[in-house]
């Protein structure tokens, strides 16, 4: 009970002295925590967009196979669907339509692609929400598309997908076969890629090279390869807006740097008075090591949870322009918060450990000479 | 009650303790709550056999980066840079890099 009544005794002196340098120390808190805000709103966004997109992308292809004509990517003929499929260990094969459309009026790129559900259906299109925010008057119920030969057709939408899906689905507008080689004026008997999947997930990449193998003029793209280039993608995006950041992490650095390690005259002459009063060393230690703690507890957790604020309840508002870039469909989704336990102590540690030691190094030198040599 | 600063520092502390662990408790709820969500997005993805994820839509090689060549980013003039401003957000995929990771 004496122990922590003296930390109590402690922690009030360390708190008045502190409210004595008001201006500076509040300045240093609202600094502090606007910092630790900013990079934890960067862990909480690139952690749980990473985390949507490995558990979204499960489902993806995989085996992507694709062939290139003089570098460019090509149509693929039916022939190489039979082909693929005769490899072992191929469970099945089937082909893809898609392509991308601009839509000249309001100057948005939409993905258009080819849903079997939809093979009895043909002028009916499904759409992501993304396509209908932009059309001119989507109170008509239809959406024109200008084929290759120049002649419009009007498709009817009899299906859009929520805005939940925005991430996978935003541009997507999904029609039957015969509409799209329409639109696009593609002789049947040739997909836009194929895909694949393999019965033992082992053998992805012995496969992938038996296609190369045996189509020379393909290039397959593994399932593992999407999930990497999401990772990167996040990665990336995180480290541009850290180094976005960069200048004023760097100046707080200094700041903070510049009143823990700088003792002024005035805190010196204090150490000297409490001192000669009869303070211990230890005691002048442990009162630093509050002022730290203070300041910096004090704002790790008003950060942090500014951040989560900012990340789950604002969809980042601070950070939208970064994330949106030009595009006109941009999806506006909302993120399932991941929170990563050893990010956000990796976070306590690179912030609230090290002001704190730095508050109390240069108080332990000035603590251990003669009082009257401070004081005078 | 709090007539001491350092109880009024404790409470405070307390405070930000608890909204941390109420993070916690609204991350797990949001968590479970939005599975079905996910699951549905997941399925999506599986049943068109999606391979990217839409996060921008001005140039080619950003809507689909996974599938995208080298050099799909100057295929419309060999000289020409790229111009797209996502090209800055978005790195090159890990395997069409100098050292392609496999």
């Amino acid at each position: 009970m004496r122990i922590l009544e003296k930390q109590k005794n402690l922690v009030d002196f360390t708190l008045s002295s502190l409210l004595r340098r008001k201006g500076k120390n509040t300045a240093l808190l609202v600094v502090y925590t606007f910092m630790i805000f900013l990079l934890a709103s960067v862990m909480f966004f690139t952690g749980s967009i990473k985390k949507e997109a490995a558990l979204v992308l499960e489902g993806a292809p995989e085996i992507t196979v694709q062939r290139l004509v003089a570098g460019r990517h090509d149509l693929i003929p039916a022939a190489y669907l039979e082909a693929v499929r005769e490899i072992r260990g191929v469970r099945s094969a089937a082909p893809r339509l898609w392509g991308y459309y601009y839509d000249f009026t309001s100057g948005a790129n939409f993905t258009l692609m080819v849903d079997e559900s939809l093979k009895d259906s043909p002028g009916v299109v499904h759409v992501g929400s993304g396509v209908l925010r932009t059309l001119m008057s989507p109170e008509h119920g239809t959406i024109p598309i200008k084929a290759s030969d120049g002649s419009f057709h009007f498709f009817e939408i009899h299906h859009v997908f929520p805005a939940e899906s925005d991430l996978v689905a935003s541009d997507l507008v999904l029609m039957c076969e015969q509409d799209y080689r329409k639109v696009f004026s593609i002789p049947d008997g040739f997909a836009t890629d194929l895909v694949l999947e393999v019965r033992n997930p082992k053998e992805l990449t012995t496969i992938a090279g038996k296609i190369t193998q045996l189509l020379p003029d393909t290039r397959p793209i593994l399932r593992d390869e999407i999930l990497r280039t999401y990772e990167a993608v996040f990665d990336w995006r995180g480290g541009v807006l850290v180094v976005i950041l960069w200048g004023s992490v760097l100046a707080f650095v200094i700041f903070a740097w510049d009143k823990a390690t700088g003792l002024s005259a005035e805190e010196k002459r204090e150490i000297g008075v409490l001192k000669a009063v009869g303070w211990e060393t230890s005691d002048v230690l442990v009162m630093k090591f509050w002022e730290g703690m203070i300041i910096s507890l004090s704002s790790f957790l008003t950060g942090v949870v500014l951040a989560y604020l900012h990340v789950f309840f604002s969809s980042s508002v601070l950070f939208e322009p970064v994330l949106k870039g030009w595009s006109v469909l941009y999806p506006d989704f909302r993120l399932t918060p991941f929170i990563d336990g050893t990010q956000l102590a990796g976070l306590f540690f690179l912030t609230v450990v090290p002001y704190t030691v730095t508050t109390i190094v240069p108080s332990w030198r000035a603590a251990v000479i003669e009082p009257d040599s401070v004081m005078r | 009650m709090f007539e001491r600063k350092s109880h009024r520092f404790f409470a405070w502390l307390g405070v930000g303790l608890v909204l941390m662990g109420f993070m916690g408790i609204h991350a797990a709820y949001r968590r479970n709550a939005d599975t079905p969500m996910l699951r549905g997005k997941g399925q999506m993805v599986r049943r068109l056999a999606l391979t990217d994820l839409c996060l921008f839509t001005d140039a080619r090689y950003a809507r689909n980066p996974v599938l995208a060549d080298l050099n799909t980013p100057f295929q419309d003039c060999p000289l020409s840079l790229e111009h797209f401003p996502s090209g800055s957000l978005l790195p090159v995929p890990p395997h069409l890099g100098v050292h392609p990771a496999r």
